[in-house]
């Protein structure tokens, strides 16, 4: 076989008379040839470079910001300060964005009564609105399913249901997202502690430090934890100006995301926006710590359960099915949907809201919200 | 230091140096890599998207080719073992290919996890924030690195000392090899317990996985020696004992039926309990509610490891086209059962019940092969150094002139 060669061996002399007379050159020019066309095809592969968007690029700041419990309070203020300069260059809208603390003596859960729930998925929508969640593709924290009754093994259950009528009454509706467990296992797997419990008890995450490998989506029995393969899209129309730092900020693509109960409300206060969305009162949030609070009351004589008490997550979140109507829905509930129904026509119930129908409801839990605080 | 930068001038210099053959080799791996730079290109831009994963598969081909790959990289122990446990002779100098392709192997896996990251960028928070002993992934980055150290220590030190004519002192790479045994088994269990760690995935929370990854891995591996060093025996001039190809033979039927009976207990688990745990499996072999992307690739995967474990039972398997055409046969279905069978049916269904099928997009096979020709082209340059030091025809005292033309008369 004839050699080839870049690198001339001493037998490419005895080949050919003339090249012996200058072998190094010829070699040279060779390697020369060969390195050029090699950066060019280099060049070519990176190309796709080019389109690289230089906003998406995280700035000098955010690339050394530290992890969250590192910050001292006068680093932290430079962080909201730079995602605040941030929200404003992108939304044109100047946010009211802080680092709320857990209280003291608090410890939240949620109870869900699925005897009232109505599948109207109300609260998905609040809260995307609320959340500033990316509209294209669009994430949803809440996964409403149509479960048949009898049963409480999810794959039976319908995700995707899309009926002219909700409910339907051979089924219930059961809601899920974040249960916001006391031994989370997406926390244990994190091995940049990016994601973590404070202590009451919300599991939240530094979308800054997070470094998107996936693995507490995996570890989540409960699949409620959201990933951004893309660049989140969010209409500046859409967006949500009262936000914080673990919770409701714009995200970037690459990072995960997921229900923090609504702590920049609800540390302030005020209840989740999936709460405040629900029309039939299906959905209870407070501190167990308080024996008075309407969730003690709940935990105390209603016959509550958790989803997947085998994988020993301990979670906050609890349903249960009011013992009056174990086989129905709440006839209270199915009035309120016969009205809703009425108003809302299509719109009432669907997975995905287009985007006219996202701000009608969007518009609604904005005045329920006033409602609620008056 | 100064002989030593010579030294790694020289091999760089060497790698350029080969027939024809060599340079279509690597020139076509060349053309794959850059092919797998512009898919990770536009992935980087666009984010994940462009692969076929979902929030409800959110691991797909990449990690499934991470997870054979830190089998194959364990593998190199199998030749290991023979030789300085048991003393065998003819795997001696051959230890050291498997070990070169433990380097190669181990640095594909990083890459493929490197790729899967959302956020390539924040690499360094790891060594910032580092959640050791309570993530999996934290022991993986820890063992992953160590063993490509131990390996590229071990390597390195027998390579150099055959370049300086020296006899390699006992004390500096023994021990080391003797850590490399146990470091071997820690990287294929910790990646094992990677996925059996995780209570919401019944279809990996299974004590199985961590033995079922070592035998796969131990059949695939050794099976791809086979066929690195029957390459070696046919382009070069370095001397392959067939007594060698046979132990490893052996090696490799034993690893081959050790996990086609741990995959039958697994099964058996399964499907006769019949549980709800079993739905993942059921997704595998059977297909769940019409869904069935998974189930030609599952079985093509048993035929082809029955087949070739039937092939090498039979004494058949020594002729050398037999025993080349069972390893490709068994490497493949290994590929398939421990990458798309291990790791795409454990979110089918999702922990909710939905069901959402994965496949990989062509950006994302780019990217893949683009990883798996850079670590060919790493091998391959390994090799092709190292035999020619080993030879005796790179030596410190040589001109690199009289290297050459002794490298085109071999």
């Amino acid at each position: 076989m004839k050699d080839v060669r870049i690198w001339d061996g001493p037998s490419a002399a005895t080949d050919e008379a003339q090249t012996a007379s200058n072998p190094t050159r010829r070699s040279f020019l060779r390697i020369g040839a060969a390195a050029v066309g090699g950066m060019a095809a280099l060049a070519a592969a990176l190309s796709p470079l080019r389109e690289l968007d230089p906003e998406d690029l995280p700035d000098v700041e955010e690339f050394l910001q530290k992890h969250y419990k590192e910050m001292t309070a006068v680093e932290m203020e430079a962080a909201l300060a730079r995602i605040r300069a941030n929200v404003a260059d992108r939304f044109g809208v100047e946010p009211t964005i802080r680092d709320p603390k857990p209280l003291d003596g608090v410890e939240f859960v949620y109870a869900l009564n699925l005897s009232r729930c109505i599948g109207c998925r109300k609260c998905v929508h609040a809260c995307v609105a609320e959340n500033n969640q990316s509209r294209s593709p669009e994430i949803q924290y809440i996964r409403v399913i149509e479960m048949p009754r009898g049963t409480l093994d999810v794959e039976k259950g319908d995700h995707h249901y899309d009926r002219p009528q909700v409910p339907d009454t051979a089924h219930f509706y059961m809601p899920v997202q974040c249960h916001q467990c006391a031994n989370p296992p997406c926390v244990k797997v994190c091995p940049v502690e990016a994601t973590w419990q404070e202590p009451d008890g919300i599991t939240v995450i530094d979308y800054d430090w997070c470094i998107g490998c996936r693995y507490c989506e995996a570890a989540c029995p409960y699949w409620a934890r959201r990933f951004n393969f893309a660049q989140p899209s969010l209409p500046a129309d859409e967006l949500n100006p009262d936000m914080s730092y673990l919770s409701n900020r714009p995200r970037e693509r690459g990072v995960m995301e997921k229900c923090h109960f609504c702590l920049h409300r609800t540390r302030e206060g005020r209840m989740p926006a999936c709460l405040e969305a629900c029309p039939t009162g299906a959905r209870k949030f407070g501190n167990v710590l308080d024996s008075k609070s309407e969730v003690s009351e709940i935990l105390k004589t209603k016959r509550v359960f958790v989803l997947k008490e085998e994988v020993g997550t301990l979670p906050r979140f609890f349903y249960y099915f009011d013992e009056r109507y174990p086989n129905t829905i709440d006839p209270e509930a199915l009035v309120i949907a016969e009205q809703l129904r009425e108003e809302e026509g299509d719109a009432f119930g669907a997975m995905d809201v287009g985007a006219a129908g996202r701000l009608v409801i969007a518009r609604a839990s904005g005045m329920s919200t006033e409602e609620t605080c008056a | 230091m100064k002989m030593y930068l010579k030294f790694l001038s020289r091999c760089f210099r060497l790698s350029f140096v080969g027939d024809a053959r060599y340079y279509a080799w690597m020139f076509g791996l060349t053309i794959v890599v850059l092919v797998g730079i512009n898919a990770y290109c536009k992935q980087f831009v666009q984010g994940l998207a462009t692969t076929g994963m979902t929030d409800q598969v959110s691991w797909g081909f990449y990690i499934a080719n991470f997870t054979f790959l830190v089998g194959m990289a364990a593998a190199a122990v199998m030749l290991v073992i023979p030789v300085y446990i048991y003393r065998n002779r003819e795997l001696h100098d051959l230890v050291i290919f498997g070990e070169l392709f433990a380097i190669a192997a181990i640095v594909m896996a990083m890459l493929f996890v490197t790729v899967d990251l959302g956020r390539p960028d924040r690499g360094m928070h790891l060594l910032m924030r580092f959640n050791f002993p309570s993530s999996m992934l934290t022991w993986d980055v820890l063992v992953l690195n160590g063993y490509l150290f131990l390996n590229l220590h071990i390597c390195g030190y027998l390579i150099y000392c055959a370049y300086r004519k020296q006899r390699p002192s006992a004390l500096f790479y023994v021990p080391f090899v003797f850590i490399a045994i146990a470091w071997a088994i820690s990287i294929h269990t910790v990646t094992a317990f990677l996925y059996s760690g995780l209570g919401g995935r019944p279809f990996w929370n299974s004590a199985i996985i961590a033995p079922r990854f070592l035998a796969s891995a131990f059949a695939a591996g050794p099976a791809f020696l086979i066929l690195t060093l029957s390459v070696l025996k046919a382009c070069t001039s370095y001397q392959v004992p067939e007594k060698a190809l046979m132990t490893l033979r052996s090696i490799v039927t034993i690893a081959l039926a050790i996990s086609m009976f741990l995959l039958i207990s697994e099964a058996f688990t399964e499907f006769y309990t019949q549980s709800a745990h079993g739905a993942s499996a059921h997704y595998l072999y059977l297909g769940l509610h019409g869904r069935t992307a998974l189930v030609p690739w599952i079985w093509s995967a048993i035929a082809l490891n029955t087949v070739a474990l039937a092939i090498l039972f039979t004494g058949w398997s020594r002729k050398p086209v037999v025993l080349h055409t069972a390893c490709i046969m068994l490497i493949v279905g290994i590929w398939i059962e421990k990458g798309m069978g291990l790791i795409v049916p454990a979110f089918v269904p999702t922990p909710l019940g939905e069901i959402v099928e994965y496949v990989p997009t062509l950006n994302e096979l780019f990217v893949t092969l683009g990883i798996w020709a850079f670590g060919l082209l790493v091998y391959t340059i390994l090799v092709r150094v190292t035999v020619p030091v080993l030879a005796g025809r790179l030596t410190h005292d040589q001109r690199f002139r009289q290297t050459l033309e002794a490298e085109y008369a071999a």
